[in-house]
């Protein structure tokens, strides 16, 4: 048995084998104030720790990246219904607990002013200087009537499907569903 | 009992988690590798995130100050 060769071989395997990039790989799924406001923390910190961030959002997750200043036409009757009940734009979501009606939301916002905590628009600000990725999942878009044209600007926004995520979740050292 | 000399103070006082740390990151790669930044914080959990931030980030927390209100951090760019 040559072990330096077994060695060798071995070494070649590890250096080919798919790995684990600095990177964080997260599905947005919620469209709560709450989850999304804990995503875009992480997702920021994360930047900040060196890492590389993709953030994948589907379903109810997906009303969020509306744009409240944007129309987009051409919708049949469900896309307008759907339209017209999903929040318009990440500063009309709500909490997962303790709505109370809206009130609960306002105060936490309140809160979140006087203790300086940094809210979704900041966030989505900081992200998009920190070079965080997002893509938008097509189907989820399509299912609910949105358009790419409804959506905000963001640097490098993209409508993408689920292969898209698996591809950057597979060579990610830490993923995430929120 | 400082032996190194503060390039800059990055001031992060009455930030809340994750802007400390946000901040920290952008100002070192404005930084040369050596240099030394004062960072001021009344954030508790960042007693806690800047030591993690720097073993992640490869760069070196040299001393950290604990005043009533104000903690102090200063950060060596090491890469």
């Amino acid at each position: 048995m040559d072990i330096e060769k077994e060695l060798t071989e071995l070494k070649a395997k590890v250096d080919s084998a798919p790995g684990m990039e600095n990177k964080l790989s997260m599905v947005i799924f919620s469209g709560d104030l709450d989850k999304q406001l804990a995503s875009m923390i992480i997702a920021t910190g994360a930047a900040a720790m060196g890492m590389k961030v993709v953030l994948f959002y589907t379903f109810w997750g997906t009303a969020a990246l509306r744009d409240p200043a944007k129309k987009a036409g051409g919708k049949n009757f469900m896309g307008k219904m759907f339209g017209f009940m999903l929040p318009k734009g990440r500063n009309k979501l709500k909490l997962s607990q303790m709505n109370m009606a809206g009130a609960g939301t306002a105060m936490m916002k309140d809160l979140m002013k006087k203790k300086n905590v940094a809210s979704l628009d900041q966030l989505f600000e900081v992200a998009a200087m920190l070079g965080i990725e997002i893509f938008i999942c097509e189907m989820s878009m399509d299912l609910m009537g949105m358009k790419k044209e409804e959506m905000i600007d963001y640097p490098g926004l993209k409508v993408c499907g689920v292969a898209s995520f698996l591809a950057e979740a597979k060579e990610s050292a830490v993923q995430l569903f929120i | 009992m400082s032996e190194f000399t503060v390039a800059k103070t990055l001031d992060c006082k009455g930030l809340a988690c994750p802007m400390p740390i946000v901040k920290l990151s952008v100002e070192i790669t404005k930084m040369k590798v050596g240099d030394v930044v004062e960072m001021l914080s009344t954030d508790p959990g960042s007693l806690a995130d800047v030591p993690s931030w720097a073993k992640s980030t490869g760069n070196a927390v040299l001393e950290t100050k604990q005043e009533p209100g104000l903690i102090r951090f200063y950060v060596k760019r090491q890469k």
